[in-house]
């Protein structure tokens, strides 16, 4: 590794200034490649983040942290944070660190075509081997896994959530760098005309929980069970896309290849099928058990255990059992 | 106004040694996902009377997907075809297309280029990004909704955290979701007109794009090892008799999941 490696990482957060839980993960892969380069890009002027955000950030690694204002640009526009962050590269920029969303690849997409850099997203987790930073991925439908490197000077990776533990490594907060970004026209184009951004609920965020129970069209629209399994489990509450388009829950809620790709420690699926595009989002998850009627359930494939039996007594009596245990 | 759809291919899938995708068979379809953008495309060519141009870059039978398109009602395709593709990265295909579009709106304006949310094999979604990139188009992703009135495109969609509402002024680069819309059937009339519709085929030299800039020597990444999972081993199925939901939980305390 050269000794002047600088590291660029981008700090998701809510509309109200809140850090989301992924970055901290992010920061910790960023020190063990280099010099961590916070970015936070924000409209208008480059105000830092708050005070607790910015301590957190520094307890976690960064030395720098750099504000980029937006100006009249919205800040959420991926072509904006893309040349927000196209702006920091240096040339001892070694790699770009960012969550793995569906918005954060286009980022990195951009970032591509504005850097010349090699990207790779849905990345798992991230090892150095000698000079080259390797990238583990789980592909077509975490039926495969492979390990990938960039061929270019700068890596781009979007990494998914647990890709590293996370702790405080010191303190001291870092050095706060402001940057007003002169935008391209292309990408000053778009207007947001209106956005509205979910209250956070009082549950883990799907994506990043380590249980997860999803419920499909077996549920007949009651997630009641799922919930209370879910609850003494202190795990998220998925669904598949018939259940999200029935209306049963929110389509956040979606687990897949069009939703979201979950790779929990424990995955639960109660009236789900298994259909491969709902595969797609599941298989990498660690142990997976599946409830269904239906002993020829395709999911049964690729349970570890798998339960043929009606979800509307089979949840209901291991959350009792759970509970009666946990006393 | 001229909508483009970028098709895709979708088949069985596995990395060779050479860490490129391999699919078997020649049973190619059109992505399931760009029939959403192919639907997305004649809708609104049918409301601003527009013409439908299907895109495709891949092998011999990437045609398969160009001529999906047509059967279900756009008008003509083209097809980039060179054996110097192989192996090229979403940033040599970003570049490969926008040429093409480039070439295509020598021919008559381009007003949308319009394509699917991700390729069901690589998932990556991150060619319509590089492409609106590329053309210098403002981009509208992952579009629920999409309406083209004014010389302005208006788009609905869901993120993780949030709903937007975005708009831009024509032409713009769109991604719809597969919740965009139900893509319609090929009628038996579309199938036997499709036969009549032009593709055209172009290649590197076409675009005068430089072999050595795309295909897997361009490539801007390597995949270094690949193999398949193991397979989940010590599976158990088990029929409920009254007692599964205590097996349950027996199974999750015997692998600390609880
Ligand atoms: C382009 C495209 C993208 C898609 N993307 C996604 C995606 O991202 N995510 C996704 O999930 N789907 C997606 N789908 C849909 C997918 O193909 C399946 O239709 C869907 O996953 C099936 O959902 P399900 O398992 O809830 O329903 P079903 O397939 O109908 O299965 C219901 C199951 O419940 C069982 N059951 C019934 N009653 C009970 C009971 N009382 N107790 C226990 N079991 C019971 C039945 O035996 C059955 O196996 C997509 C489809 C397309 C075409
Ligand atoms: N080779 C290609 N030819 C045409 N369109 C493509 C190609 N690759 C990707 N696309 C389009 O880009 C979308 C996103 O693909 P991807 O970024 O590969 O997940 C797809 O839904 C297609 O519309």
């Amino acid at each position: 590794m050269t000794t002047q490696a600088d590291v660029l990482v981008l700090l998701d957060h809510a509309d109200d200034q809140t850090l989301r839980p992924q970055s901290l993960e992010l920061l910790a892969l960023g020190r063990g490649i280099g010099t961590v380069h916070a970015v936070w890009v924000v409209g208008g002027e480059p105000v830092a983040p708050p005070a607790d955000v910015l301590t957190q950030v520094g307890e976690h690694g960064a030395a720098v942290l750099h504000a980029v204002g937006t100006g009249d640009a919205h800040p959420r526009l991926t072509p904006v944070v893309a040349e927000a962050l196209a702006g920091l590269v240096t040339p001892s920029t070694r790699a770009v660190l960012l969550g793995s969303s569906f918005e954060n690849k286009e980022v990195a997409a951009r970032l591509g075509v504005l850097t010349g850099a090699g990207v790779m997203v849905d990345v798992a987790s991230v090892e150095l081997d000698g000079d080259a930073l390797v990238a583990h991925k789980q592909v077509f439908a975490a039926t495969w896994t492979s390990r990938c490197t960039a061929v270019t000077p700068v890596t781009v990776l979007a990494v998914k959530p647990h890709a590293v533990e996370t702790e405080p490594v010191g303190s001291g907060t870092p050095d706060v760098v402001r940057h007003e970004l002169d935008l391209s026209a292309a990408a000053a184009g778009v207007e947001v005309v209106e956005r509205t951004e979910r209250a956070p609920s009082d549950r883990p965020d799907l994506g990043a929980a380590q249980v997860v129970v999803v419920g499909g069209r077996g549920t007949e629209g009651d997630f009641g069970p799922l919930v209370e399994l879910a609850d003494v489990l202190g795990g998220a509450v998925g669904a598949t896309r018939v259940a999200t388009d029935e209306g049963w829950i929110d389509k956040d809620a979606q687990i897949g290849q069009t939703g979201v790709t979950v790779s929990p420690r424990l995955y639960i699926g109660a009236g789900v099928s298994g259909a491969v595009h709902h595969r797609g989002g599941m298989q990498a998850s660690g142990v997976i058990v599946a409830v269904n009627t239906d002993a020829d359930a395709p999911i049964f494939e690729i349970a570890d255990l798998g339960i043929v039996g009606d979800l509307r007594t089979v949840l209901p009596q291991a959350t009792q059992e759970l509970r009666r245990r946990r006393g | 106004m001229c909508v483009k759809h970028v098709p895709d291919l979708m088949a069985d899938r596995r990395l060779g040694p050479d860490g490129r995708v391999e699919r078997d068979g020649g049973d190619g379809t059109l992505n399931e996902l760009d029939e959403n953008a192919v639907e997305a495309a004649l809708v609104i060519a049918e409301e601003h009377d527009a013409e439908v141009v299907a895109l495709t870059m891949g092998p011999d039978d990437a045609e398969d997907a160009v001529r999906r398109a047509l059967q279900m009602g756009a008008d003509q395709g083209v097809h980039v075809l060179d054996d110097a593709l192989a192996g090229t990265d979403v940033f040599g295909t970003a570049r490969v297309l926008a040429a093409a579009v480039r070439s295509i709106a020598a021919d008559g304006p381009v007003d949308l280029v319009i394509t699917g949310m991700a390729s069901l094999d690589a998932l990556t979604s991150m060619l319509p990004a590089a492409l609106a990139a590329e053309l210098g188009l403002p981009q509208l992703t992952l579009a629920v909704d999409v309406q083209v009135a004014g010389g302005a495109v208006q788009v609905r969609r869901d993120l993780d955290h949030a709903t937007e509402v975005l708009r831009a002024p024509l032409p713009a680069l769109v991604s719809v979701t597969d919740q965009a819309n139900e893509p319609r059937y090929p009628a038996f009339a579309g199938i036997m007109a499709a036969r009549k519709k032009p593709v055209r085929t172009l290649d590197l030299g076409d675009l005068g794009i430089d072999p050595a800039a795309v295909g897997a020597a361009g490539a801007r990444t390597r995949v270094l090892t690949a193999e398949p999972r193991p397979p989940r081993t010590d599976r158990v199925l088990i029929t409920d008799e009254g007692d599964a939901g205590v097996r349950l939980a027996d199974f999750l305390a015997e692998h600390k999941l609880v």
